[in-house]
């Protein structure tokens, strides 16, 4: 398959399942729900050695969140359901507890609930106060500020972590420009983030290592500087991948977030030095889910 | 299917226990039944359909009408459904409902809605002691829900309330609000003597400065994040707690009962 020149590979994504919650963060203004939200948001790339996976979905006007309040609505992602608890209740606790003006509020409803102030309350050393309204449990601490406002609990859901796409190019700064101009517009997607820095990756990894410490190592065979010393999948004229991973809470959302990415990504074309769109994946075996590139686009 | 309906014919001389009338015992009931049930007045037993005209047959939906001040326990530890009353209600309407709604177009008599673990009570008037308070020798009073009452409210509102919201359109009598242990009471009119006291925890939301005894500490004046929420809370209601006019957060604090446990609050508009 070929879109305005860019070579859409026959390959495809592999996913895995994931726990999931999402909170929202207010404050006084836009900048101080963004600064809070980028620090609990913060260190999360991947669950490979930050615990979970987080990013900012989008922003919020203050008639879309509780406290009529500008907010930001931010997203965790986890192995497991202990681990995306933890996660979320040390970051709250040590981002959005810490963060001046800000409140903290359930971004998800679901059956199955974990602490998001619930346990921060202790930190009000017994002069937090409870109060039930319109069915929900808040806390209110009180910091210096003022008080902090947080709900008790956030709701966990099932999700998918993983999905990818790697842009090849013919320099470096036409791979990012492809690959910025895709976070735009996945940007727009509900549910999904992209949780790498600024929402790309270069840095790739394939599973093991020739070290036995590591379980993950450079994906070689996408290194445009190892392509006569490996067996490279770089043709002569890639000089630089870069990827896209995402997460979301369905399938569904992780398939439309890809194709209006790669669909950005192509509408540069082969004119703007991109040559290639290709996933990362481990042979189908490890991951349920199947991002089919050519599927996507068709 | 219209609402069971219950029409007084005439009114007793002694004060009638009226909870066996609620909609989760008369589920699935014939009316002939219904019409059976005998009813506690004084030291007598009295048939239904001996004090009242019975019509409709939706259980789930009860009017009684013609109501007065000696019908007790109306809507006694209902579970679901709905009671509307049309006059006034005897002493312990509401005690322990756990779900549903019940409302009154008249005035209620002591201990409405005492005890209360979930639902919804509506005062259209006025109410004796006691709301939403914890029957004699009691520890706990109201344990959650929500009770409206657009006038005024007797000594001793709230006393032992544990959680829930109490609100108040008019104005309520002395110790609102005593030894309660957490919830919400809010006041738009005048408070009495010996506001809060011995309250352990929970918060008396004021619209008018009170008289505080000397054991409530002034902590400043505060804009609070929660305040908002908590008339967005209100926003549903048919009452004056809905009229975002009558909204605030700006708020002067104070903490006690310091006799008590002291982590209480009486908040007041500023």
């Amino acid at each position: 398959m070929i879109i305005n020149g860019v070579t859409i590979d026959a390959t495809f994504a592999e996913a895995f399942p994931m726990k999931a919650t999402r909170a929202i963060i207010t404050a006084q203004n836009e900048k101080w729900a963004i600064i809070s939200a980028q620090a609990m948001t913060g260190f999360a790339t991947s669950v490979i050695a930050c615990g979970c996976e987080a990013g900012i979905e989008r922003v919020l006007s203050p008639d879309e969140t509780p406290d009529g309040r500008p907010g930001v609505s931010i997203m965790i992602f986890a192995m497991g359901g202990k681990g995306l608890a933890k996660q979320l209740e040390t970051r709250a606790g040590q981002c959005v507890l810490t963060s001046p003006t800000s409140a903290l509020f359930a971004g998800i409803d679901s059956d199955i609930k974990i602490p998001l102030g619930k346990n921060l309350r202790y930190f009000g050393d017994g002069f937090q106060i409870a109060k039930v309204l319109a069915g929900k449990r808040y806390w209110r601490i009180p910091v210096m500020d003022g008080e902090f406002l947080t709900e008790a609990t956030t709701g966990q859901v099932n999700a998918v972590g993983g999905g990818n796409f790697l842009v090849l190019a013919e320099s470096q700064p036409q791979a990012l420009a492809a690959c910025e101009a895709a976070i735009e517009e996945m940007r727009k997607i509900p549910n999904v983030i992209m949780p790498f820095p600024g929402g790309v990756v270069r840095s790739g990894s394939k599973v093991g290592s020739k070290y036995k410490a590591l379980n993950a190592s450079t994906n070689d065979a996408f290194c445009p500087t190892l392509k006569g010393a490996t067996k490279s999948d770089l043709s002569p004229e890639i000089e630089s991948v870069m990827e896209i991973v995402i997460d979301g809470l369905t399938k569904e959302d992780i398939d439309k977030a890809m194709r209006v990415g790669i669909q950005a990504v192509c509408n540069l074309g082969a004119a703007n030095g991109i040559k290639r769109i290709s996933a990362g994946n481990y042979g189908g075996k490890l991951g349920p889910f199947h991002f089919h590139l050519q599927e996507i686009m068709a | 299917m219209s609402a069971l309906t219950f029409t007084l014919k005439t009114r007793p001389a002694q004060r009638v226990d009226m909870s066996p009338l609620v909609c989760q015992h008369l589920q699935g009931m014939e009316p002939a039944e219904i019409a059976a049930i005998e009813l506690q007045s004084g030291k007598c037993k009295l048939r239904v359909d001996e004090l009242f005209n019975i019509s409709g047959s939706d259980t789930q939906t009860i009017v009684i009408k013609n109501s007065f001040e000696k019908l007790d326990f109306i809507g006694k530890d209902l579970d679901g459904g709905s009671i509307m009353v049309e006059g006034d209600a005897g002493a312990y309407l509401a005690m322990g409902i756990k779900s549903g709604d019940i409302k009154v177009s008249g005035n209620a008599g002591l201990y409405a809605g005492c005890e209360m673990k979930k639902g919804y009570l509506e005062i259209a008037g006025n109410t004796g002691d006691f709301l939403g308070g914890a029957l004699p020798g009691n520890k706990m009073g109201m344990k959650g829900g929500l009770i409206l009452v657009k006038g005024n409210a007797g000594e001793r509102v709230g006393d032992h309330l544990r959680r829930g919201t109490i609100l108040i359109e008019g104005n309520a009598g002395d110790y609102c609000g005593s030894r309660m242990t957490a919830g919400t009471i809010a006041v738009m009119g005048q408070t009495g003597r010996y506001l809060g006291y011995a309250m352990r925890r929970g918060t008396l939301l004021l619209w008018n400065p009170p008289t505080l005894s000397t054991s409530f500490n002034d902590c400043g004046t505060h804009t609070l994040a929660f305040l908002p929420m908590l008339f967005k809370a209100f926003a549903a209601l048919n009452s004056r707690f809905a009229d975002s006019a009558v909204a605030f957060n700006r708020v002067q604090r104070y903490a006690g009962d310091m006799a008590e446990m002291g982590r209480g609050e009486v908040l007041v508009r500023r």
